[in-house]
């Protein structure tokens, strides 16, 4: 060995010495350790790669369809026998407010209990062979059932429309959009099927005659869950829901998350309790969020006694999730700008709220945007703590406010998926994901953009 | 400057949606309820309807959470943040009467509307057809069976080995976990009357009779679903063997999926339940807050529009949706419960 030493300091200059030869012998394994470890990590990018592709191919493949939906355009005639209700009550006959409500409260009800039913299947039964017209419910079973209360919603409108013809869309039952797809085995015995051997027949029939048709489906979009009419089921509420929840996440957690961010970097003392907090910041960002959500029930449900199902107690679930996100963005743009432009300002007599406010913090908001979007987006698209605190109920109204009952996007596709009406329900519920991965798509992309625009390098 | 006037305006858009939410606090408008899987979709049906049949009332929001948890929700007392009517396929336990009244809530008003049939069905891809007897079913499923007159470890792995006229497919049977009120009734109804058929059973004291009829095999042919059913037809996508336990309504939507067994020779449909033929039908409820009558708006008439003909009444939406609907006698008295508001 001592020779070998020897052998090295004196050989160093000479192009055959020990060391050299070792390092050229271990070349070929040290290059191919490189290689190994280059594929590897090109291997394991193609697999991630592949893993979203295939689940982006999936979803998209099996959603795709769902946005266009079996639709009858039909010509109704609005029977004034059928729908015998008196003229609407106008405003002007009427002494006082109040006494106008109760009369159109009346007014409403003899529309609501109007056979809108029998108003549509007469105008199907004009398509059809005259034996339908003796088959019960079977031609009602091709009209998607709330599509009554939308003919309802347009004489309500303009009740000029009594008597009159009008042409009219309404969604096809879920069945028959399932039956036209495809998407049920057609070589199934009658036994086994949803739709009798004569729906069937009609649903050809009509087909033939164009007046059923594949429309875009703005039902997924503009309407409202729906049990008892599967087909006109949509996202409008659990939208709208999500929609008041953000706002509650941006309006309460980015003020107190910048805040925090702020006199933690600026202001605070370096000392044991400092420390102390950025450990249970960090901690925090780690807690499963199924844990906010049983804090939720507990807290805002049980002791502060806060309305279950609402978005107003979703919202401030979502935000406790949300802060340590943006604090430790804002923390880490904060951090990023460089201590010259406070020496800078504090050097011309700037105190050091006025340093933070006016130099510190406008070149942070970029960073600050970026966390904060990526915070929302986040939360946008939380389940778990949503179902504990009540907001996985069926709603079938538009949240008026953060107190009215309602769902989110991510627990009306849990919802859907759980249907009873799997062949209907599989394609919607993948309709659903496309719709959420969206806007969470738009939300990074605004993420992106901003930083891209704003952002500056030192 | 400009970041003053935005965080402040940040501000007091919070205590706005803040004061908006708490004013509104004030009497909530709209039915809650929760509880029952089975019965979810056909409270939720009425739900709708009556939000559009009666423009004055909001349409009330349904739950789930299975019938014990709506019960336990029911039950935490009275007030605008506890549900106005819980759902539930069985009817409600001594224990959850007890635990409602030591949170206030004394007047539980106990509506049946209906049935419901709890049917075994297999993969459609499945070639074998089942017809079970209930002492099949048990035995295939208990830890220890009667063999040769001992109870020994359950030695089945198919179901041939039980009976002759069974398939030759391995038992894997998933059933609804203990929050389903539908497991009390598949215990009650199929489970126990397929156990006492042996004589080592009748033999036995009651409580270990009970317990030996109870006791599922642990070793994975026995898989306990705590979701809907859903989960369970998942799994017999997955799992094709395997054999499940569903409603009959949720049967009927996918049909061409599933392929039913018989039960003592009986096809499960509405009218074999209806008449009693087909043994495992179990009743279906729901049980109003009396307390949040004439509170929360529309509860009264949400639970006459659901036992109206209509809704409930043999020709009515829900039976469209799969409910066994009581006789109009049944119905009448259910209909005469609510109005006088007839309290457990």
């Amino acid at each position: 060995m001592a020779t070998g030493t020897a052998d090295t300091t004196t050989g160093a200059a000479r192009a055959a010495s020990p060391t050299t030869r070792r390092v050229q012998a271990s070349l070929a394994r040290r290059r191919a350790a490189e290689t190994r470890f280059r594929l590897l990590g090109l291997a394991a990018v193609i697999v991630g790669l592949g893993l979203v592709a295939l689940l982006f191919a999936t979803i998209l493949t099996r959603g795709l369809p769902a946005f266009w939906q079996a639709t009858l355009t039909l010509e109704v005639f609005v029977d004034p026998e059928i729908v015998d209700v008196p003229p609407a009550p106008e405003r002007s006959a009427f002494a006082n407010q109040a006494e106008y409500e109760e009369a159109f409260l009346g007014w409403q009800t003899a529309l609501a209990r109007t056979n809108w039913g029998r108003v549509l299947r007469n105008a199907l039964l004009a398509y059809l062979p005259p034996e339908a017209a003796d088959s019960g419910r079977a031609v009602e079973g091709l009209i998607a059932s709330n599509e009554r209360f939308e003919l309802r919603a347009l004489v309500q409108e303009d009740p000029g429309l009594i008597g009159e013809t009008i042409v009219f869309q309404g969604l096809a039952d879920a069945n028959v959009d399932v039956w036209v797809k495809g998407n049920i085995d057609r070589s199934l015995p009658d036994d086994r099927l949803p739709l009798t051997s004569d729906q069937r027949a009609w649903i050809e029939l009509l087909l033939e005659q164009g007046v059923l048709t594949q429309e875009f489906a703005s039902a997924l979009l503009f309407n409202v869950d729906s049990r008892s009419s599967p087909a006109s089921a949509g996202l409008a509420g659990a939208f709208v829901g999500s929609l008041f929840m953000m706002l509650i996440v941006i309006v309460l957690s980015v003020p107190i998350g910048v805040a925090a961010a702020i006199y933690l970097e600026e202001f605070a003392p370096r000392n044991r309790f400092t420390d102390f907090i950025e450990v249970n910041i960090n901690n925090l960002a780690a807690v499963p969020s199924i844990v906010f959500g049983l804090l939720g029930a507990a807290v805002f449900i049980n002791w502060f006694r806060l309305p279950l199902s609402a978005p107003l107690v979703g919202g401030l679930v979502l935000t406790l999730m949300t802060l340590p996100t943006i604090i430790i963005a804002t923390r880490s743009t904060l951090r990023a700008i460089p201590p010259s432009i406070r020496q800078a300002a504090i050097g011309l007599g700037a105190s050091k709220v006025q340093t933070v406010a006016h130099h510190v913090l406008p070149l942070a908001i970029p960073g600050i945007l970026t966390g904060a979007i990526i915070g929302v987006a986040q939360a946008l698209g939380e389940t778990a703590p949503l179902l504990l605190i009540g907001m996985s109920a069926f709603v079938a109204q538009i949240p008026t406010s953060p107190m009215d009952s309602s769902t989110a996007l991510p627990v009306q596709i849990y919802l859907w998926q759980g249907n009873e009406l799997r062949n209907f329900f599989e394609a919607r519920t993948s309709a659903a994901i496309i719709v959420l991965l969206a806007l969470l798509l738009s939300l990074n992309t605004l993420a992106i953009i901003l930083r891209k625009r704003f952002e500056k390098r030192w | 400057m400009k970041l003053m006037t935005l965080t402040s305006a940040l501000a007091i858009a919070a205590a706005g949606v803040l004061a908006a939410g708490s004013a509104q606090a004030q009497t909530r408008d709209t039915i809650q309820i929760a509880g029952s899987s089975t019965v979810l979709p056909f409270a939720s049906i009425v739900a709708e309807e009556f939000g559009n049949a009666f423009p004055q009332f909001n349409t009330p929001v349904v739950g789930s959470g299975g019938s014990s948890g709506g019960l336990r929700q029911f039950c935490q007392g009275v007030g605008e943040n506890t549900i106005d009517i819980a759902n539930s396929s069985r009817p409600i336990r001594d224990g959850e009467v007890e635990a409602c009244a030591a949170a206030g809530v004394e007047q539980i008003i106990p509506v049946r509307f209906g049935f419901d049939g709890i049917v075994f069905a297999t993969n459609q891809s499945q070639e074998g057809t089942f017809d079970l007897a209930p002492e099949h079913v048990f035995q295939a499923l208990a830890a220890k069976v009667p063999v040769d007159g001992a109870l020994v470890d359950n030695p089945y792995t198919t179901w041939n080995q039980i009976d002759d006229s069974l398939p030759e497919q391995d038992i894997v049977v998933a059933i609804p976990a203990s929050n389903h009120g539908t497991r009390e009734v598949f215990e009650e109804r199929v489970v126990l009357p397929g156990c006492e058929t042996f004589d080592v059973i009748t033999s036995m004291e009651e409580e270990a009779a009970e317990e030996a009829c109870l006791g599922f095999r642990q070793d994975g042919r026995v898989i306990e679903i705590a979701g809907d059913y859903t989960e369970t037809l998942a799994r017999l996508e997955a799992q094709p063997q395997a054999m499940g336990v569903f409603g009959l309504s949720f049967y009927d939507q996918n049909r061409d999926r599933l392929k039913v067994a018989t039960v003592n020779g009986v096809v499960p449909s509405l009218e074999t339940i209806g008449s009693g033929d087909y043994p495992v039908s179990r009743p279906l409820f729901f049980y109003l807050k009396g307390e949040h009558m004439g509170v929360i708006p529309g509860i009264e008439e949400y639970a006459t529009y659901f036992l109206s003909d209509e809704m409930a009444g043999p020709e009515g939406v829900l039976v469209e949706a799969g409910l066994i609907p009581l006789s109009d006698e049944q119905r009448e008295e259910a209909i005469r419960i609510v109005e006088e508001r007839e309290a457990l």
